[in-house]
């Protein structure tokens, strides 16, 4: 079928929001990996900052990233008419 | 419809409500019962045949034979409960057991595992997980069928994928079995069909509806038997029961007791034994195969003497047992001696501080350990993006903005354990090192013998003085989640709700596998290739027929219990990456991929992870001295997935892009809605778990 330019542009959108949110993800997930000797000299209430980032810092950043997509992605569908609640 | 859904979602959560009421009624009854004299052994069996009668009335009570609640629950899986069962289906036994040992003996090196295995969810969620559900049939194989047409593609990812399962599911029934022969006191054997039996009932009757309801169960059970002992021992060591929230305090009383504890001079002396007892095994094969001998006619000369001093029987019958359990030849002398050599040496040196990173004797060995550290973290997250029964959980939400709103209550979910697991490793350290190492060895307490006795704990004085080094004591990277309740001094009710939360993390993957390997085989091999003209009950009939026969395979494979179980689990994830990930990542956001550029780029994947293992892993005969870039065979999808990825771009650009109804077909699975799609509709009859 012929897509619209409304839907056109909907997928553009969507993946620039996905190419944010990965790099994002991949931000911090290795630079923290990469810097880690570096930056455990910075403590972070009591965590070594490396330490902490791998073991809490980057989760709680995944967990939003996902979150951040399910709200905004819900909210381009129903501007866009491409929702399925109809 | 979306209020019969709605309707469903809030019974579903009346549902679970009350049954995790009744079990915390049941926890508490049992121990009120451990108050009043009942043995341990009795909780034990208490717990475990509970939970199993519970999963399989389930099972039964979901039993279906609707090819649609079959495959995929009837796609009506609430997101918050879809990630409950994805959570359950995600952390296994490796997960739930040996995770926290794993971050107690590596420290931050552990880190890897707790980052790549949550971090991988944000690549189904933004990669994957929507577009697999717009597609909308039953298994990822059913995905690559219809994108790159024809039954090449698909035939492969059934390949990849029983490959990636199965030695995935051994090491779950494995787990089963080491957790009912630890806890309940059965034989390896007998847990392991004990078990097997649970995970039929439930998958048996009624496929993914009952595998998902129960798994849902089996979430509750573990995350609350995860938690519970770590919280109880944070509020006694810190006075606050948020453990993930205060352990950096304690990480730092732990950092210092570190430094204290490794230079001390008892523990430097005791180092000192066990380097100079590595370099006796060191010189002993170097020497081989004469060394063999003159060891043999030492002991034969001392057991002579001894029997002529007339000395104690105690002796006698000790130096005849060195000289039986001699090395019969040399290459079994060689393999053990170089075994006691690494656990000498292990111990010649202090362990390195929790938090260090990437620490090497120089530069060159601490770049290393980074540049594993990012590869490991690198398949395990491409890894998780790519195991078929993970993806496959996305296929039975009942929309699109389900499925995105589901990864992200799947990852909410898993993260509540991985956010844990250091926590643990932090606390029970701190107790090992503050309470446990300097007191005398005559007064330990009693759960260093219990578990001592199953092999889980040793000690040896080695320098005579009675007092316990922690050099001198060997723990088993299991031993940390098993036996935390009692080092902080539960009751044993807590340590039974740990081994019912073990068993319900390996029943519940297990669970997920299994179905998927029936899966692949009955819906992709014989229903889409062999006889696409099936009736819906031969469907069933055979994938149940498989079912049970790949169980028990599994299970007879667990009974021999193989070694390398953790490699060939790491394993699983490369596979699955290298095969999987760049076709299906490809196949939604490139259109020019076609058939020819995804099939070779799926052999071409697999193929260089598994010739990467085999040639750095000794299990397949090859040696790390291979090693690219010094990269460890575990990670060997480093390789295979931009290998994949770089075939699958060249051979689609050398061949003609694919044709208008696979276009079509890549622009419908982009969009959740668009106006010639055709509407799923809703199975009529009522659900309910």
């Amino acid at each position: 079928m012929q897509l619209s330019e409304r839907h056109r542009e909907y997928w553009r959108r969507n993946l620039r929001v996905t190419l944010v949110l990965l790099v994002i993800w991949f931000t911090v997930t290795f630079v923290p990996v990469f810097f880690a000797r570096e930056l455990n000299e910075w403590s972070f209430l009591g965590w070594p900052l490396a330490f902490y980032m791998g073991a809490q810092g980057s989760l709680i950043v995944y967990v939003l990233i996902i979150g951040y997509y399910a709200r905004v992605m819900n909210r381009f569908d129903r501007e866009y008419g491409v929702n399925e609640d109809v | 419809m979306p209020q019969r859904q709605s309707a469903f979602y809030r019974q579903l959560k009346k549902m679970y409500a009350w049954y995790a009421g009744g079990f915390a009624l049941f926890v508490v009854l049992l121990s009120l019962a451990e108050g009043m004299g009942m043995s341990s052994r009795w909780i034990g069996y208490v717990f475990m045949f509970a939970t199993i009668a519970l999963y399989a009335g389930i099972g039964v009570m979901s039993r279906t034979a609707d090819v649609s609640e079959y495959y995929v629950a009837g796609r009506r899986v609430p997101a918050m409960f879809n990630g409950m069962a994805t959570g359950a289906d995600w952390m296994s036994a490796a997960s739930f057991i040996g995770l926290a040992g794993t971050l107690y003996f590596g420290g931050y090196q552990g880190l890897a595992f707790v980052m790549g295995w949550t971090g991988g969810y944000c690549l189904v969620a933004l990669l994957l997980a929507p577009y697999l559900r717009k597609f909308g049939e039953f298994t990822i194989p059913d995905f690559l069928g219809a994108r790159y047409g024809g039954n090449a593609a698909r035939m492969i990812g059934v390949f990849a994928t029983i490959l990636a399962s199965f030695t995935y599911v051994v090491a779950q029934i494995y787990g089963v079995g080491l957790i009912t022969s630890r806890f309940v006191g059965l034989e390896f054997e007998v847990g392991v069909f004990v078990g097997l039996a649970g995970i039929l009932v439930c998958s048996f009757l009624g496929g993914m509806r009952a595998v998902t309801w129960t798994q849902v169960a089996q979430y509750i059970i573990l995350i609350v038997a995860y938690l519970l002992p770590v919280v109880i021992l944070s509020t006694k060591v810190t006075g606050v029961p948020v453990p993930q929230a205060v352990y950096g305090g304690v990480l730092q009383k732990l950092t210092t007791t570190e430094q204290t504890l490794f230079s001390s001079p008892r523990e430097v002396e005791v180092n000192a034994m066990y380097k100079a007892r590595a370099e006796a095994f060191d010189e002993k094969i170097k020497g081989l195969p004469a060394s063999l001998e003159a060891e043999r006619a030492a002991l034969t000369v001392r057991l002579d003497e001894l029997k002529q001093e007339n000395a104690s029987a105690k002796d006698i019958s000790s130096a005849e047992k060195a000289l039986k359990y001699m090395p019969r030849d040399e290459a079994e002398a060689r393999k053990r001696w170089t075994e006691a050599r690494a656990a000498a040496a292990a111990k010649s040196a202090p362990p390195l501080p929790h938090t260090a990173a990437h620490a090497g004797r120089d530069e060159a060995e601490s770049s290393r350990k980074r540049l594993n550290f990012i590869a490991l973290v690198i398949c395990l997250m491409i890894g998780t993006a790519s195991l078929p029964h993970i993806l496959m959980r996305y296929y039975t939400t009942p929309s699109v903005k389900e499925a995105r709103e589901s990864v992200f209550w799947s990852l909410f979910f898993i993260f509540l354990l991985y956010v844990t697991a250091p926590a643990y490793a932090v606390f029970a350290k701190f107790e090992i090192y503050t309470n446990l190492v300097g007191s005398t060895i005559s007064t330990l307490p009693g759960w260093v013998a219990s578990w001592g006795k199953v092999g889980l704990v040793k000690i040896e004085d080695i320098n005579g003085d009675g007092i316990l080094q922690l050099a001198e004591l060997t723990l088993n990277t299991d031993v940390i989640v098993l036996a935390t309740p009692e080092i902080a001094g539960l009751p044993y009710v807590i340590s039974g709700l740990v081994a019912a939360g073990g068993l319900a993390a390996a029943l519940s993957t297990a669970d997920g596998l299994l179905l998927t390997i029936a899966n692949a085989m009955s819906h992709d091999v014989y229903y889409k290739v062999i006889d696409p003209n099936a009736s819906t009950q031969r469907r069933l009939v055979i994938s149940k027929a498989l079912l049970l026969v790949v169980a028990l395979v599994a299970a007879y494979t667990a009974s021999l219990k193989p070694d390398n179980i953790l490699f060939m689990v790491g394993l699983a994830f490369s596979i699955a990456s290298s095969a999987f990930f760049p076709a299906l990542v490809c196949g939604v956001f490139w259109k020019r991929a076609n058939k020819a550029g995804a099939v070779s780029g799926m052999v071409a994947g697999l193929a260089m992870c598994l010739y990467y293992a085999s040639l750095t892993h000794p299990f397949f005969g090859g040696s790390i001295a291979n090693a690219w870039l010094g990269i460890e065979p575990i990670s060997c999808g480093f390789f295979g997935i931009p290998f994949g990825f770089a075939v699958l771009v060249i051979v689609s650009l050398l061949t003609p892009a694919p044709d208008t109804a696979t276009q079509e077909l890549i622009e419908h699975l982009r969009y959740p809605r668009l106006p010639h799609d055709r509407i799923d509709p809703l199975p009529a009859r009522n659900p309910g778990p």
